[in-house]
């Protein structure tokens, strides 16, 4: 008799008296393959763990969003939100189907130029710059969103002695009903210092005022703040109009749109409440259409949309190190996966599938990562089939953040790789090694003698 | 180690325990293994069993038979005289 597929025996309580023996079943489908390419090959290609991304998901992406936004509004251009994932491939990607740069700080900004991507398209963002920082900007003819006022006379200083005047937005933030507020960054609206700032800026003329940005927060649920944004950065644009008979370029919406992804805590799937970009497009779309640009003036509409362009195109690839019960009862398992390469696991449940066929029962169960540090929880409650030590998971929407946010921490961090069209793997990063991580290290003189 | 004489095992893989009113769903090796211990069968018994009926190996019954007994023991499954 040929013998049975064994599955580590499990018992499983039914006491909410609603749970169905077979939970939700499409929650845990095996995901064997990515995009075509095996998941269980590239891990033994590349090495476990390992960032997948999608190439065809990332196009499409960024088209349905353009197209979202084209069909709604004359004049649009997104920028690529450069913090939300700055591997240059993926940049490349989002370059290849016409999206500017978006960068908040010198690196980002040297890494769109290494890009390709030209001066007047990279929009320079963020409250840090330095003077040698705004000489870049204003030698590449690149937008500078002003951010304090302390930039602002810094740059009307620089400005004035190089005897050029740099194209600068400023940055607004606003009360658009979402708590928290994001007023930290730019000039504020409703107490009136946005107006200010765009009064000092056209009272010394020495700077070419482009364009207005907000960035009113991220994973934004409401559309509907978008079009109060819209018709408040509308307002000031139309004022600048009435007071200085000088038309705005382009109004920069920012980023914030939510992903897919399922914020820790909450009842529902992000899948199941997330708005579609689509959502935010009319509401933003309509709020300027209304605000009473005179036709020819309507101003460009960028958009620096970040993880809802990425999330779902980027998956982490692992392998379950060890099962243990804890003292309370509870299964645990333990992955290959830190918390230090997915960053994004304090604020997301991540939707997690295993990588292989398996029966019908499941189990609720910690997932650890391998850090020795108690904070490294990748999920803490999933209902999962029990998983054997080698077995492979896939953790899903870990596009966004993730790879920029990693931090190197006790072990070296994995490879990433795309799959194409044609369901072929490429490298995008080769996995750390230990001279990567000690080429910065230096060990003086005095402290080589060893006496070991 | 023995299964409590009142629990009922159900066919399909549902355990109920009379004594506390809850129930449980098992796999089906799972199944095998609390049908083994209903029965008394002792541990040497049930390994060569399952490892006759199943693809698995020595160690990997050992640590999934000493696991499968700690919950049974945690959803208090097991006689107390044990
Ligand atoms: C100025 C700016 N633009 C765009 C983004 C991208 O945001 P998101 O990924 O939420 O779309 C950010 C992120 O914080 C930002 O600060």
């Amino acid at each position: 008799m040929e013998k049975k597929l064994y599955e580590r025996p499990i018992i499983r309580p039914l006491n909410t008296g609603l749970m169905n023996k077979y939970g939700n079943r499409t929650e845990y489908m095996p995901v064997t393959h990515i995009e075509g390419a095996s998941v269980k090959e590239m891990l033994k290609k590349y090495g476990s763990p390992l960032f997948v991304f999608s190439e065809r998901q990332i196009r499409e992406n960024i088209r349905s969003a353009k197209r979202a936004f084209e069909t709604r509004y004359p004049k649009v251009q997104f920028a690529w939100s450069y913090k939300t994932n700055y591997l240059n491939g993926i940049c490349s990607i989002f370059h290849q189907e016409g999206s500017w740069a978006e960068v908040v700080s010198r690196m980002e900004y040297d890494k769109a130029l290494h890009n390709g991507v030209s001066g007047d398209k990279i929009l320079f963002n963020g409250p840090d710059k330095t003077d040698a920082d705004l000489r870049e900007a204003i030698k590449n003819n690149s937008p500078i969103h002003i951010d304090h006022l302390d930039e602002l006379y810094r740059l009307t200083e620089i400005a004035t002695e190089l005897n050029v005047k740099p194209r600068v937005a400023i940055r607004v933030n606003m009360d658009v009903g979402v708590y928290p507020m994001w007023d930290r960054f730019g000039f504020n609206y409703e107490s009136g210092q946005a107006w200010d700032a765009i009064n000092k800026i056209m009272a010394t003329g020495k700077l070419n005022l482009i364009g207005l940005h907000t960035h009113i927060g991220t994973y934004m649920l409401s559309p509907n703040a978008y079009g109060v944004a819209g018709y408040k950065m509308a307002d000031l644009a139309i004022g600048i109009q009435q007071k200085f008979n000088t038309t705005i370029q382009y109004i920069d919406m920012g980023g914030g749109f939510a992903s897919k992804n399922t914020l820790k805590g909450s009842y529902l799937k992000g899948t199941d409440i997330v708005p579609e970009v689509a959502e935010y497009a009319e509401a933003i779309c309509t709020s300027l259409l209304n605000a009473g640009f005179r036709n020819n003036d309507l101003p460009t509409l960028f958009l620096e949309t970040g993880r809802a362009l990425i999330d779902d195109a980027g998956f982490l690839l692992g392998t379950v190190i060890a099962n243990k019960r804890l003292s309370d009862g509870r299964k645990a398992t333990i992955l290959d996966i830190g918390v230090n390469i997915l960053f994004t696991s304090f604020w997301y449940d991540h939707k997690i599938s295993p990588a292989q066929e398996f029966g019908s029962h499941t189990e609720d169960t910690v997932l650890y990562g391998p850090l020795c540090m108690n904070i490294d929880v990748v999920r803490e409650n999933v209902t999962l089939p029990p998983m054997n030590a080698g077995d492979n998971i896939v953790i899903h929407h870990v596009g966004a953040y993730d790879i920029t946010q990693s931090m190197q921490f006790i072990s070296l961090r994995p490879a990433v790789v795309i799959v194409d069209k044609m369901a072929n793997p490429h490298l995008l990063k080769r996995s750390e090694t230990l001279e990567d991580m000690q080429r910065n290290e230096l060990v003086p003189e005095h402290l080589k003698h060893n006496k070991n | 180690m023995k299964l409590r004489k009142n629990v009922a095992i159900s066919d399909s893989g549902f355990i109920f325990n009379p004594s506390t009113g809850d129930s449980y769903s098992v796999n089906p090796v799972g199944m095998e293994m609390l049908t083994l211990l209903h029965e008394g069968t002792p541990k040497e018994k049930i390994k060569s069993q399952i490892m006759r009926d199943y693809v698995c190996d020595e160690s990997t019954f050992e640590k999934d038979y000493y696991d499968f007994t700690l919950m049974l023991r945690n959803y208090k499954l097991l006689e107390e005289d044990e």
